[in-house]
């Protein structure tokens, strides 16, 4: 046993050595992490602010000048008053602006006979901001409308009858300040992990296969286990590198809440991360050529975890066989076990169940490689 | 003259073959973009289709089953609890069981016949805040739907004011319809990138670069014989992606095949450029992957395909402009949905040819400078 630690020990730091050799290595595990922080943390949202909308009021009445108000109170729009639907159009061929509320003419002497009709055309080559602001513009002038009705019922006199009328109060757990920072920051982990552990493995055992250089270590006394073990270890602790910069950066440059408790954070990291580096490695022993392993960690990897794990699009939401695809990959489990520790705390059973998953992947894995490399060999 | 084009020719031939005459990388380059596509296509979607919610009905009157039956006919939302207690809502929302809970208060019957506002409660699970503000936005429209019914069973007239609401270029506002032109620049150009990186770093690992500079190849010969390849590649991957969007999707292109494809040539020349950019400053292929993937990242993250470019800040607004993703997802969308010709789209060629001007010779000049 004592045989094992030291081939086991010195074989790591051997890995140690090239990993830190090598500058390319150091950029994917320090410098990327560091520039996607940036990105993930300032340059991507999905929220609407200020979105511009062009207001063409082709009645110049108080009653469409009130509606026009109505539109700056919300946040997210940001109307700008046009002279002419010719000009409207022209900016929203430009994407100057992102829609159009149109007042006709007759609005004021409509409004009081009770159906005013108000014209919303919006950009749609963006669907989901496009949805955002109809339902903002709808809700900003439903507010005018109620209140010009309640003035109307006022003075209309007294035996109109009142209607009630039912109101959403929302109120938005885990995510008080409703912005898309908060799940796009503890995602980028997942992100992380993946492009770290099973990119960066791939490539380097892909590239001692292709030299045949795994072949020479295989006739040293040295155990398929040990080799593998050694090479975990190395892309293990830059994996934890940058998750540590991950965490600060979440907790300290973007104030994003961690709920839950740092040590159930780590510990699923962790698990993660092994089952990362596990896939790999198995990865790596498939196609055993560095081209084909890249764009197969590639294909694997980076699209699906960004595209179906449930970090920007909601897996109920998808067809069926789409979410099967999506709860095949680990990564899907583990966004979702990192966006609960993060925003919703503790969650015991969700923990548990994504945890056995991802235990169960990296058992499967490890075996799987260890069970790939010897057949290989044999 | 003919001797030139016939030593590029030979040399793209050569380039083509390597590429072509492993059964995988045929596979990889092909079969990957097309399933991409179609797994995306149907994944990325904002648009909510199936939301999962509880129900806590304190007031068991009318009134709030007429609301209920209403949201239940969307077919969008399906109640998977009834809760009994205010303290049951915690369980369900921490346990992804319900994306929101909808809390009716005992006294909502009372409050909308005295003609008063009633409200309802709406919890929503915002770990997607995204997300749920769609469904919020779901549940406020059945809503407003149920009391336009009110007021017009009391004999009001129906509400003072309507919005007609319309689309541009995307009539029913699917995600869809903008990801899958987008995905015409962004996946070709994960490969074309990758392909390109590897083919000199890989010659170099081999030796076999040295062999290409001793023959009677010029430098300009070499890298157009090494360029052209993965442009051809990056445009039939662009083609595949484009077939899917039109034949399976059914997504209608306005525009014109020669404009789209003009802008596509510029982008992935611009790409070509940057991956024989980074096959030479790399020393082996294991670093031009990883300086591609270094790369790759943040361009695929500021390019707009996935998040806004208007929402960055305007530092990352001007980093984005050395970035030919950017200017190629925006130049596909707006011909392929907005039918825009050159002339609008003219300026995002500009970018993409100063990155292929730039990136072309940068190249050209780094393989002859580090081999002497």
């Amino acid at each position: 046993m004592s045989g094992f630690w030291t081939r086991l020990i010195s074989l790591t730091r051997k890995e140690f050595r090239q990993l830190l050799r090598d500058r390319s290595n150091l950029a994917i595990g320090i410098l990327l992490p560091m520039v996607l922080i940036l990105i993930f943390g300032y340059g991507m949202s999905l929220d609407v602010k200020n979105a511009p909308v062009g207001v063409v009021l082709e009645d110049p009445s108080p009653a469409a000048h009130e509606a026009m108000a109505g539109l700056q109170l919300s946040p997210s729009i940001a109307p700008v008053l046009l002279g002419s639907m010719h000009d409207a159009e022209a900016l929203m061929h430009d994407r100057k602006i992102d829609g159009i509320v149109r007042v006709p003419s007759d609005f004021s002497r409509s409004l009081a006979a009770g159906n005013a009709r108000v014209q919303l055309i919006v950009h749609g080559a963006d669907a989901g901001r496009a949805t955002i602001i109809q339902s903002y513009v709808s809700a900003a002038l439903a507010q005018t409308a109620i209140r010009q009705a309640d003035r109307g019922g006022r003075t209309g006199g007294a035996d109109a009858p009142a209607i009630g009328r039912v109101t959403v109060e929302q109120r938005m757990w885990f995510n008080t300040a409703n912005t898309s920072t908060w799940y796009l920051v503890p995602g980028l982990i997942v992100l992380i992990m993946t492009l770290v552990g099973a990119f960066l493995t791939a490539l380097v055992m892909a590239r001692e296969w292709e030299r045949g250089t795994l072949e020479a270590l295989f006739v040293t006394p040295v155990r398929p286990v040990e080799i593998l073990l050694a090479k975990i270890i190395p892309y293990f602790a830059v994996g934890m590198l940058g998750l540590a910069l991950c965490l600060l950066a979440a907790r300290f440059l973007f104030a994003v809440p961690m709920v839950g408790s740092l040590f159930a954070v780590v510990l699923s990291s962790m698990l993660y991360l092994i089952v990362a580096v596990s896939l790999g490695l198995v990865i790596s022993s498939v196609t055993r050529n560095q081209f084909l392993a890249s764009q197969v960690a590639l294909i694997a990897t980076f699209m699906p975890s960004m595209m179906l794990s449930g970090f920007l699009f909601d897996l109920r939401n998808v067809p069926v066989a789409v979410r099967v695809i999506g709860h095949v990959l680990p990564a899907t489990y583990f966004m979702d076990l990192i966006k609960t520790l993060f925003l919703a705390g503790d969650v015991w059973p969700l923990i548990w169940r994504n945890c056995a998953v991802l235990v169960a992947y990296a058992v499967g894995l490890l075996l799987l490689a260890h069970a790939v490399t010897r057949k290989r060999l044999d | 003259m003919t001797d030139f084009l016939l030593r590029i020719a030979n040399l793209c031939r050569k380039e083509l073959l390597a590429i072509f005459k492993d059964p995988a990388s045929r596979v990889i380059l092909f079969v990957p973009a097309i399933m991409q596509s179609l797994i995306f296509g149907y994944g990325a979607t904002y648009d909510l289709s199936n939301v999962p919610y509880a129900l806590l009905d304190q007031s068991r009157a009318g009134a709030a089953t007429e609301l209920i039956a209403h949201l239940d006919s969307t077919g969008v939302f399906h109640r998977v609890a009834t809760l009994r207690t205010q303290a049951d809502i915690r369980e369900v929302i921490d346990t992804e069981k319900a994306l929101l809970v909808i809390q009716i208060a005992p006294d909502f019957e009372q409050q909308l016949s005295a003609g008063r506002p009633a409200a309802i409660q709406l919890i929503l699970d915002a770990r997607n805040s995204n997300t749920a503000g769609s469904a919020a936005g779901y549940v406020s429209a059945v809503v407003e739907r149920y009391n336009a019914e009110l007021r017009a069973r009391a004999g009001a007239p129906p509400a003072p004011l309507t919005i007609e609401s319309r689309a541009w270029f995307n009539p029913n506002l699917q995600t869809r319809w903008n990801l899958l032109p987008g995905l015409i620049a962004a996946l070709s150009m994960l490969q074309t990138l990758l392909l390109t990186a590897l083919s000199v770093a890989r010659e170099r690992e081999q030796g076999t670069f040295d062999q290409l500079l001793v023959t009677p190849m010029s430098p300009l010969e070499i890298m157009i014989g090494k360029a052209l390849p993965p442009v051809l590649v990056g445009l039939a991957q662009a083609t595949l992606i484009l077939l899917v969007a039109l034949f399976w999707f059914g997504i209608p292109m306005a525009g014109s095949l020669a404009t789209l494809y003009t802008g596509l040539v510029f982008f992935t020349v611009a790409s070509v450029g940057i991956g024989l950019s980074i096959s030479a400053v790399s020393a082996n292929m294991q670093q031009a992957m990883l300086y591609t993937f270094v790369l790759l990242m943040p361009m695929m993250l500021l390019s707009g395909l996935t998040t806004p470019v208007r929402n960055m800040p305007h530092v990352l607004q001007v980093i984005t402009t050395a970035n030919p993703l950017r200017f190629a997802i925006d130049l596909v969308q707006r011909v392929y949905l907005e039918g825009v010709g050159l002339a609008t789209v003219w300026h995002n060629l500009i970018p993409l040819s100063i990155i292929a001007l730039v990136t072309l010779p940068l190249a050209a000049w780094l393989f002859r400078h580090r081999l002497v």
